[in-house]
């Protein structure tokens, strides 16, 4: 299997590429059947080389599949290559289980759309650029991938491209994500530089050799390529992009502002972990930025009223959790917690989109309600989701994964009690706003008329989401509990482990109890503020609430700091002085062809003078020459 | 010959200045008029009967373009009615 | 014999000049014939007397007298008269004038550099113009005869006069709403047009 691991990304790729090219004269059933199954055949091949891999584990444990020399120049000589290890082994079974469940739902919700194999193009391609970023043994080909991501983003964002606000999403999301590409980009070439390689584990192992930790050039290199993964996660600065991208359809938003193109930045730092470890400030920016993120995107979802835009921006807060837990060092929490979210934020916007449909594209929450008893898989689906995105204790697989981040921000070397106490607050806050979410569109009375009912095509995914919510917890879970580390020591066989440090007041039960109580407290004062015996709510509107709504007013502050200033450069140089010679030279024509026109008056008596006259001259200059 | 050159030049003036365009007409016969006077002035200088001969074609044309001319006159006076040149000028710009 | 050909030719440029300025259309042309007498008798003059006798029958006597009958035909009246006063100013005659006058000199400087004329008069015979016309010049005579016949066919069509709906539908589609011409008249030979480009 190992030399067939090309499979993985390239079937996705050859069904985008027939798709793309043919797309319009297939039908919509062989467009469906041949974008899904393209996906359904790389999680099978996904899956296959898992077990295969678990079975007989390689050594070193690490499977290389040279493709072939990318570029030969001296001593530089990327490849195209793919490696496998336990971590790219659960990004892989994730991305492609999840975006085949995801595609199968699209069959159903894009089935009216008269896009529906550019759609599945799109998305196809996708998957195979996110496969081929996670694929990538070295960081060319994995910026290959990146940008690959960025563009379908971009392009599905825009999808329904008649409607100039959804262009404007997909442009504000390509351009912001590009400042923290060109970050990256300048990071590779630092790396490329200095040690002449960009394989990753070559890259870590001479950087360990050659950088001293704390190094100017280590902390050069990992502030650049965070900056790259800041961009591409919407962390600060650099996430504004990602509400507005809500406005592309809703499997893309679960797929990719969801479980995966979002989570691209923690897998670049988990994978490049050891150019981390060797700039302990540009880690500790790492934890900061992610705790920063987490509770700014709480925050702002708490006073949202679109139902996706609360998603995105919960998406915002669980990714910054997960760079909380890189921050921290906790390498293989980060990937379980990105599992776990995978599922559980999937499921909601599947859950989302059946929502969406039903309401007949109202995304409103506050004129949504009552909606649990039309659409019970709906209800069931966000309820399951909401919990595990919540961190329900011991059920739901969320809280395993939350739970374990929060231990280890007490307990690693980089630990801190501040980061644990922020990891609490956010628990509280996501249970608040999720509560929140539900109650308002499940509870209370019904305002508008549904009569939609999901298909079997678009249920089953949900089912199955469902249930990996519930028990994808239990492949890691911590000593109290049953102490399964399976996934952490899986995952520890190439992720440095983390070593408990910090003992003492607080225990990992101690964890448990706070992350169990604050989502206690957050359920509790969300059915006290919504709760469905308060009749019909209306949205609150005060200061506060506004600043959060507009995700603290980032945009606003942009908008003035950046975009003003550029656009009045543009502007006061877009009439320089070669314009003006171009545009002279125009304007130059169109005098003398003014002026020539005067000579087609029409009239008989002025062609004959003409006519005279230039006879006249000429004879003149014949004798004068003569 | 001066005396060719002068009825042709001022046939010209005639044919420059006038706007009904009969008197145009007029004006271009005087201009035939003039050279077919210098072609028979040439024979007479260099003592050919050529020129005298290309008088005789020339006023075989003259005759064939009044009659057209003329023609052409008479429709364009049907069509506007009247006989200034300045109306067509619709070709104009 | 010269002082005869110096007053035909006085005779021919003075009416000449009168036929141009006049008014009327009439005076004009009789004016022109006239001057074309004159012409025949300047060819007389110079020894060609067949080409005088043409001048005669075919020019003043068939084209001219055309010329007459169309006038007469349009029956224009008195208004074209007035009219023709309004238009002929002195200052039209200004740039057409100058230009004549150039060339005028242009073609008297080349007629001055040719050879002087000899002076022995050269009478000829129709006789030699017939031996020409069938020999040399034979071609010519076959041309001249397809042009009269083209010019025949050609004056009949374009100058027959259209159907009575046709003729409706020309005035409706013409200029002929702006028929009589402004008093603004433009001159020849300036640069400014009265027209808008």
């Amino acid at each position: 299997m190992s030399s067939l691991l090309w499979i993985i990304p390239a079937l996705p790729f050859a069904s985008a590429a027939v798709l793309a090219l043919f797309g319009s004269r297939f039908s919509r059933r062989v467009a469906a059947w041949l974008g899904t199954a393209s996906i359904g055949l790389s999680a099978l091949a996904a899956i296959l080389a898992a077990i295969e891999f678990l079975a007989a584990r390689p050594p070193g444990s690490a499977w290389v599949d040279h493709l072939w020399t990318w570029i030969s120049l001296g001593d530089f000589q990327p490849e195209a290559a793919l490696y496998f290890v336990p971590i790219t082994l659960v990004m892989v079974v994730v991305i492609t289980f999840v975006g085949f469940l995801i595609h199968l739902y699209s069959v159903e919700y894009m089935r009216d759309d008269e896009g529906f194999s550019r759609f599945f193009a799109y998305m196809n391609l996708f998957v195979a650029a996110m496969l081929t970023l996670v694929l990538a043994n070295n960081l060319l080909l994995l910026y290959l991938g990146w940008e690959g991501v960025g563009l379908c983003s971009f392009l599905l964002i825009g999808f329904w491209y008649r409607d100039p606000a959804n262009v404007r999403a997909a442009n504000k999301a390509f351009l912001v994500t590009r400042v923290g590409d060109t970050a990256f980009a300048i990071g590779l070439f630092l790396l490329a530089t200095h040690l002449r390689t960009l394989d990753i584990q070559e890259v870590m192992r001479r950087a360990t050799q050659q950088w001293p930790v704390g190094s100017g050039l280590a902390i050069a290199a990992a502030a650049l390529l965070l900056g790259g993964a800041v961009g591409k996660s919407a962390q600060l600065p650099l996430q504004t992009w990602l509400p507005d991208a809500m406005a592309g359809p809703t499997p893309t938003s679960a797929l990719i502002h969801a479980a995966t193109m979002v989570t691209a930045g923690v897998y670049l730092i988990a994978r490049t972990n050891a150019l981390f470890v060797l700039a302990p400030p540009v880690q500790f920016a790492v934890a900061l930025i992610g705790a920063g993120t987490m509770l700014l995107a709480a925050f702002s979802a708490i006073a949202q009223r679109d139902l996706k835009r609360v998603l995105a921006y919960s998406t915002m807060s669980q990714i910054g959790y997960m760079f909380l837990a890189l921050g921290l060092g906790a390498w293989s929490a980060a990937i379980f917690h990105f599992m776990t979210h995978a599922f559980f934020k999937a499921l909601l916007f599947l859950a989302a989109g059946v929502v969406i449909q039903a309401m007949h594209h109202e995304q409103d929450m506050f004129r949504m309600g009552g909606l649990r008893f039309d659409l019970p898989v709906a209800f069931w689906s966000f309820l399951i989701g909401g919990s595990a995105l919540a961190g329900l204790p011991l059920i739901t697989a969320g809280f395993f994964s939350k739970d374990l981040i929060l231990w280890q921000a007490w307990a690693g070397p980089n630990g801190n009690g501040l980061f644990w106490v922020a990891g609490l607050l956010g628990a509280t806050l996501t249970s608040f706003y999720t509560y929140r979410m539900i109650l308002l569109v499940f509870y209370g009375p019904e305002k508008l008329e549904t009569s939609y009912k999901p298909g079997p095509v678009a249920v089953i995914p949900l089912i199955t989401l469902c249930v990996l919510s519930i028990i994808g917890g239990y492949i890691d879970t911590p000593p109290d509990f049953g102490g399964v580390p399976v996934l952490s020591n899986f995952l520890n066989t190439v992720l440095p482990p983390l070593n408990e440090v910090h003992l003492g007041a607080i225990t990992e039960l101690s964890t448990a109890i706070s992350a169990s109580a604050s989502f206690a407290i957050g359920f509790g004062f969300a059915y006290f503020v919504y709760a469905p015996w308060r009749g019909a709510l209306k949205p609150r509107e005060d200061p506060l609430l506004r600043l959060w709504y507009s995700g603290w007013a980032m945009d606003w502050l942009y908008d003035r700091l950046f975009v003003r200033p550029f656009q009045f450069v543009v502007r006061a140089g877009a009439s320089d002085l070669i314009d003006e010679i171009y545009t002279g030279i125009a304007r130059i024509t169109d005098l003398a062809s003014g002026a020539f026109r005067q000579t087609q008056n029409g009239r008989l008596r002025w062609y004959a003078t003409g006519v005279a006259a230039g006879f006249v001259v000429l004879f003149a200059v014949v004798l004068l020459v003569r | 010959m001066y005396l060719a050159v002068a009825l042709f030049a001022l046939g010209l003036i005639g044919l420059l200045t006038r706007r009904n365009l009969i008197f145009t007409l007029m004006s271009v016969e005087v201009m035939l008029n003039a050279s077919g006077l210098a072609f028979v002035a040439g024979s007479y200088q260099w003592g050919r009967p050529d020129g005298q001969v290309m008088f005789l074609f020339i006023l075989a044309m003259a005759a064939a373009e009044v009659s057209v001319g003329l023609a052409l006159l008479l429709q364009f006076h049907r069509r506007a009615p009247t006989l200034d040149s300045e109306v067509a000028s619709e070709m104009k710009g | 014999m010269l002082i005869a050909f110096y007053i035909a030719s006085a005779i021919a440029v003075l009416a000449t000049i009168v036929a141009i300025t006049r008014n009327h259309a009439v005076h004009a042309l009789l004016y022109l014939i006239v001057s074309l007498l004159a012409i025949a008798v300047v060819f007389f003059v110079i020894g060609a007397p067949f080409l005088a006798a043409l001048e005669l029958i075919i020019y003043a006597g068939a084209i001219m007298v055309l010329f007459l009958f169309v006038v007469m035909m349009l029956n224009i009246g008195e208004h074209a008269t007035e009219v023709e006063t309004e238009w002929l100013k002195p200052g039209v005659w200004a740039w057409p004038s100058a230009l004549a006058t150039v060339l005028i000199a242009e073609l008297a400087y080349v007629a001055v550099h040719v050879a002087a004329p000899e002076a022995t008069m050269h009478v000829v015979t129709p006789k030699e113009i017939g031996i020409s016309l069938f020999g040399p010049y034979a071609i010519g005579v076959e041309l001249a005869s397809l042009l009269l016949m083209s010019g025949l066919v050609g004056a009949y069509h374009i100058g027959r006069r259209a159907s009575g709906e046709e003729e409706e539908r020309y005035r409706a589609s013409t200029d002929g709403a702006r028929v009589v011409s402004s008093s603004g008249a433009v001159r020849v030979g300036s640069d400014r047009t009265s027209d808008a480009a």
